[in-house]
């Protein structure tokens, strides 16, 4: 018997990497900006991409969304609602969104008539920040309902976040939200983030979202 | 059960490169983990035990050697090693640092492999 030692030095999540990879670049030649959107559960991504799909809509740009559910298709109903093309991707039971799911269901969808994908992925905090979808801005969503050191209980994925938005600002007084604190934590983790403060209730906040998403594909150009 | 899919992955991986070892058993493998993976040790290992049973990665040893969150700071114009995940700051000059430089690694390192008598390695 002979011991060797076999250098490997392979990421383990190569396989989702490249084909996110192989993504970004479809996406960057389509010149759709690809968005993709992580929270906890019930933080109200469906709810911002409700109005923000129907706004673009209305600023005549061209929208579509993924959304990631375990079993439902409740969210991909709610989206579709906004005329914009909505499908749902359905993990059965896995817990984050991977990138072969996302290439899976973008067959048939012509990406160069589109403006902007979105992509809601499942409800959670921790292994969505592992998994690359091709993306090109990831969005970390946080409500005014849920604490404001959740940035400090899950530094993984604040930190890999592109922009933030806080939301169900309608509530924010009621809860006692303490708004600079928030801010605060979110800053100690991903130091200059954009922030954004949001009520898909009251429509508060859409428009410098809505500016945002739109300088941001002014760069895409 | 994200710690599952990663060691299957892993698992997979070793099982790959072991083709080029016929009949070689697997001792140890090495993983680098950045602290900011989001990974947490002790469910790789439950995970580990699991996923290697019945294949030539059973009873092999499992290493994870975590890196540090290191930072680019550019007062100080170095690389630096921030104290706590919940401070993006550097330790020298106080001030926030975005530029991340290590801390999401999820890599394979090495394996260790015993081989059979008349196998010759490529
Ligand atoms: N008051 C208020 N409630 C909101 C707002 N946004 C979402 N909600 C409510 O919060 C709950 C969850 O919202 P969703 O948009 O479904 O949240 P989600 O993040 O998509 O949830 P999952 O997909 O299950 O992870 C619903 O009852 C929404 O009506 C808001 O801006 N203000
Ligand atoms: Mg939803
Ligand atoms: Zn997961
Ligand atoms: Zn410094």
């Amino acid at each position: 018997m002979t011991t060797r030692i076999v250098e490997l030095r392979r990421g383990i999540l190569k396989k989702n990497d490249e084909l996110a990879a192989g993504l970004r670049q479809r996406f960057t030649a389509a010149g759709v900006l690809v968005v993709n959107l992580v929270s906890s559960p019930g933080t109200g991504k469906t709810a911002l991409l409700e109005r923000t799909l129907r706004d673009l809509r209305t600023r005549g740009l061209r929208v579509a969304a993924l959304v990631g559910d375990l079993e439902t298709d409740n969210d991909a109903r709610r989206l579709a609602a906004s005329g914009a093309p909505v499908r749902q991707i359905n993990t059965h039971g896995i817990c984050h969104l991977e990138a072969e799911m996302v290439g899976k269901h973008l067959e048939g969808w012509e990406l160069g008539g589109l403006d902007y994908l979105f992509i809601e992925n499942v409800g959670n905090l921790v292994c969505p920040s592992s998994y690359d979808l091709g993306e090109r801005i990831r969005v970390v969503l946080l409500s005014v309902t849920e604490g404001e050191d959740k940035p400090l209980k899950y530094p993984t994925m604040f930190n890999s976040a592109d922009a933030a938005v806080i939301t169900k600002m309608d509530i924010a007084e009621p809860c006692g939200f303490d708004r600079a604190l928030a801010l605060k934590n979110i800053n100690e983790i991903r130091p200059g983030i954009r922030v954004f403060e949001t009520s898909a209730k009251t429509g508060s906040g859409m428009e410098e979202w809505l500016d945002y998403l739109v300088e941001e594909r002014g760069l895409e150009r | 059960m994200h710690e599952l899919s990663i060691i299957s992955s892993v698992v997979d991986s070793v099982m790959e490169s072991l083709a080029a070892y016929p009949g070689a058993r697997v001792k140890e493998v090495r993983l680098r983990v950045g602290a900011l993976a989001a990974v947490v040790e002790d469910s790789l290992q439950f995970c580990y035990g699991i996923a290697t049973e019945d294949t030539p990665l059973a009873g092999s040893v499992l290493v994870v050697k975590t890196l540090p969150v290191r930072v680019h700071c550019v007062p100080c114009g170095q690389d630096v090693e921030i104290e706590s995940l919940q401070s993006f700051r550097c330790p020298v000059c106080g001030e926030p640092a975005a530029d991340l430089r290590q801390g999401r690694e999820l890599e394979i390192e090495s394996i260790e492999i015993e081989e059979a008598e008349e196998a010759v390695g490529p």
